[in-house]
């Protein structure tokens, strides 16, 4: 089925969210949705499904124009939502999962769980999705998640299928096999459309790409002719240069050193299994691995929030293993966490408020246990306008702020502090592709000023464009570790699977 | 009112949130004021259906208003039963703030009102200004204990609060009664369980006594707006404050500052507790002079609701709890005059409640529009 938005605009108050987009996705192909974090494409999709109605302009499917009162009125219409955040009840099997709301049903109400089962079972095996419909969600991985996902629009009758950032929590691995998928989805006639703001996705598997910037349309591209870079300055309007510029790194002396750190889970299971490195000031050190192969952990146990069972942290030549994660804050460790809405702010405080969340009981910011309004006031003024924080208004709330600025926010308050190390896990992670150059060029100005830097990434991309020597983590362990000149991107995938040795 | 089931934590966690965060004009005046006017429209019917004509219970509104603001000693019935319900709904706002839901305000009450009437009576000779100061103290240290216990439990061991607070409550009630009746506390020559009287030296003074004696607005209601200031600029305007307020809005972003979760939980119950025993305290040093079983009278519990109604803001609280006091203090008018039982006013309160804590009846009701972006839509509880 083809579908068309024709002049699609969606005001809220103060803010044109959409402004007159038009787009078309022809029946059977893949058009791709790119732009920067508040661009509008989640409100557009949130128009297409139904869940808001737009202020003028048409939905047309086949060329027949539509009305969505709500989102059931969409997916009778054929348009099923991935969304990013799968909707799926942990501790039910596939099929009941699929069947939620759908259910089949015998007489007086019954179950029909063989029905359900069949029907969970032909769909999976008609788009070559193989997944065991008797499987708990709970004990799935992520990508066999967003297969039953996909199941679950494809049960409901969706011909053209919307996929928000739908590669943003899957492995390398996973999203290869999710390109399989897509392709599998797109001989079978359906049309899919492919959010996301992974522009080498895009040209991968798109025929078709739309770009969106502040709310309107600004350009197509052909996704055989298009660069990335191309792709890149219709986003931001600008061009742009994705790779980092940076001279080699100058190692000085060792900030941080970790000997056979192992940590262990409730259960006694090593989550951190003799876990070696170190990193020095002056350079960049890069951990690469496929997301859950103990980085977080690693973070957690350089900066005291999970403890250690055995081994050494030590920070400077002294050790650190057990003092409190205040005590490290104040040693001179910065921390930009990998989950900044669930770690890295309080949605519901000020801006201004989160840019002295772990430095407020300190001068200037207090004094006798009295926040110093004025102190607070001036210096995040300061930081927004230097971070380039937008909106820069420090009154609004953290949570307001889209994904790029509250990661620039972060950013500010940890590298506006001058401490001997730095330790960013994803510091880019689903944000837009202006704020990403900025981020790194603010990691690569605080390695030139002397600082040790630690990066987390499960981009293979940012780990290379960073890096001065990379270290591998597979299962807990750091199977590898290689200076960025003497190895290739596709030798560390090797190790992110586990496979090179 | 009575909690008998206990929210998950994470019902509790959104719960909380909704009740103390983006405080606007619309969430902190608007839906209150409609609420109240909801609810004293539905408090018509239900008279009404009582066999009274509408003409009745227009009076019986008219004897609200008379017995609450229509005369001074009105006015000062309405602020003596505003006095505890601000300290009670402080003690409920601050923990909230915090993330925590103290359902303990009766226990802490009774606990700290029986500190502050041992210190009261047991004492003589004192000045009125060391005395009474005294047995305030008394009273918010016994109440901080109360208060310690939770706490503590929940920072070490993850005992839930509620569960706590309310085994808590059971306990004080009882113990009230015990110490009743031992020689330390009952008053001589009685079998009933009466405490002895306190002190000249330590009852809160009768703000309006030289008026008319029977003007039982005390020196309380001045404590009771401090410790509404003091709540209002520790929450804001100190470090502490700061810390309640992360670790009751994301505990995971408070623990990432190196902020420790525990003294929150414990420092904070025991303001709370603290602020439940000043609330006790009140009754006895200002009203009853004496204690009796279960002389808290449910304002624990009440504290809830004011701290729901006022939106868990110390300023907010004390407009609640004068609103409340107003109820309260009508309401005896209302059933003397206009011969409508008192249980009326208890209806009209939980409505108010139902009315605040579900703002889009509210928002239905009166057609008003419906805040634009609603962020809620596309997260999914398994994200």
């Amino acid at each position: 089925m083809e579908l068309q938005l024709r002049g699609i605009t969606k005001r809220f108050p103060g803010v044109l969210a959409n402004d007159d987009v038009s787009l078309t996705a022809r029946s059977g192909t893949v058009l791709a949705l790119i732009g920067e974090n508040g661009a509008g494409k989640s409100t557009l999709m949130n128009v297409l499904s139904g869940l808001y109605r737009s202020d003028a302009g048409e939905i047309l499917i086949d060329g027949v124009h539509q009305t969505f009162r709500d989102p059931g009125d969409a997916i009778k219409a054929g348009i099923g939502m991935v969304h990013q955040h799968f909707m799926l009840v942990p501790v039910f099997s596939v099929y009941e999962n699929v069947i939620l709301g759908v259910e089949p049903t015998k007489a007086g109400g019954v179950l029909n769980r063989r029905e359900a089962r069949r029907e969970v079972k032909e769909i999976s095996e008609r788009y070559g999705l193989a997944v065991d419909p008797d499987a708990k969600i709970e004990n799935l991985p992520v990508g066999i998640q967003q297969r039953v996902e996909i199941i679950k629009v494809l049960l409901r009758g969706a011909k053209i299928l919307v996929f928000d950032e739908p590669t943003a929590v899957l492995t390398p691995q996973e999203v290869e096999e999710f390109f399989g998928i897509v392709a599998e989805l797109k001989a079978r006639g359906a049309t899919i459309i492919f959010i996301t703001h992974k522009l080498k996705e895009a040209l991968a598997v798109a025929d078709d790409i739309t770009v969106l910037r502040g709310g309107r349309v600004v350009g197509h591209a052909d996704p055989t002719t298009a660069t990335p870079e191309d792709l890149a300055a219709m986003m931001v309007g600008r061009e742009i240069d994705l790779t980092v510029d940076k001279e080699p790194g100058t190692p000085g002396r060792t900030i941080l050193e970790l000997t056979d750190v192992t940590m262990v889970d409730d259960y006694g299971r090593p989550l951190l299994n003799k876990v070696s490195l170190s990193v020095a000031a002056g350079e960049i050190v890069g951990v690469a691995g496929i997301q859950g192969n103990g980085q977080t952990e690693l973070v957690e146990a350089i900066t005291g929030l999970l403890p250690i069972s055995s081994g050494r942290v030590e920070f400077d030549g002294a050790d650190i293993s057990n003092r409190s994660v205040r005590d490290r804050h104040v040693l001179g460790i910065a921390h930009v966490p990998e989950d900044r809405n669930d770690m890295g702010m309080v949605g519901s405080f000020t801006i201004k408020e989160n840019l002295v969340l772990d430095s407020y009981y300190a001068a200037p910011y207090s004094k006798g246990g009295r926040l110093q309004k004025a102190s607070i006031q001036e210096s995040a003024l300061a930081l927004v306008e230097a971070y380039d924080v937008r909106p820069p208004l420090i009154e609004n709330t953290g949570g307001a702020l889209s994904g790029g600025n509250a990661q620039k926010m972060i950013v500010a308050r940890e590298f506006s502090r001058d401490v001997p190390l730095v330790i960013c896990a994803q510091p880019t992670r689903g944000i837009d592709v202006g704020s990403i150059e900025y981020i790194h060029e603010q990691i690569v100005r605080k390695r030139n000023e002397g600082k040790a830097i630690l990066i987390v990434s499960t981009e293979l991309d940012e780990i290379f464009a960073l890096s001065d020597r990379i270290i591998v983590m597979y299962d807990g362990k750091i199977v590898a570790e290689r200076l960025v000149g003497e190895t290739t991107p596709t030798e560390i995938g090797l190790f992110m699977a586990g496979k090179g040795s | 009112m009575t909690v008998t089931q206990t929210p998950t934590e994470a019902e509790q966690r959104g719960f909380v949130q909704q009740l103390t965060t983006s405080v606007n004009w619309r969430t902190g005046l608007l839906i209150p004021f409609l609420a109240v006017v909801t609810a004293l429209l539905i408090g018509i019917v239900l008279i009404m259906l009582t066999g009274s004509s509408f003409g009745q219970a227009m009076d019986a509104y008219a004897a609200l208003l008379q017995g609450s603001v229509g005369s001074v000693k009105a006015i000062s019935e309405t602020l003596t039963a505003a006095t505890p319900l601000i300290l009670a709904g402080l003690s409920v706002a601050i923990a909230f703030r915090a993330g925590l839901f103290n359902i303990g305000g009766e226990g802490q009450m009774l606990v700290g009102g029986m500190c502050a009437v041992f210190v009261g009576f047991s004492i003589t000779g004192l000045p009125i200004y060391v005395h009474l100061p005294l047995a305030l103290l008394a009273g918010f240290i016994g109440g901080a204990i109360w208060g310690f216990i939770p706490g503590i439990l929940k920072a070490k061991t993850g005992a839930h609060e509620v569960i706590v607070t309310i085994m808590l409550n059971y306990i004080a009630l009882r113990l009230v009664d015990f110490f009743l009746k031992t020689e330390l506390f009952q008053r001589e020559g009685r079998n009933d369980p009466v405490s002895k009287t306190v002190e000249a030296s330590a009852q809160l003074t009768q703000l309006l006594g030289w008026m008319n004696p029977a003007l039982r607005v005390h020196l309380g209601l001045i404590v009771a707006l401090i410790a509404a200031g003091v709540i209002n600029w520790l929450l804001f305007r100190t470090t502490t404050g700061f810390e309640f307020r992360a670790v009751g809005a994301n505990p995971n972003a408070a623990r990432y500052a190196g902020m420790s979760i525990t003294k929150v939980y414990v420092l904070v119950m025991m303001i709370a507790g603290g602020l439940a025993g000043l609330a006790g305290s009140g009754q006895i040093l200002g009203v009853l002079d004496r204690a009796t079983p279960g002389f808290s009278s449910n304002i624990g519990f009440d504290g809830i609701a004011v701290a729901l109604l006022g939106r868990s803001n110390p300023w907010g609280v004390v407009a609640a709890a004068v609103l409340f006091g107003g109820l309260r203090a009508g309401g005896q008018q209302m059933q003397v005059s206009a011969d409508v039982g008192i249980d009326l006013i208890a209806v009209i309160q939980a409505l108010i409640i139902i009315f605040v804590a579900a703002p889009a009846l509210i928002t239905a009701l009166y057609r008003l529009k419906t805040p634009a972006v609603s962020t809620q839509i596309s997260k999914g509880w398994a994200s």
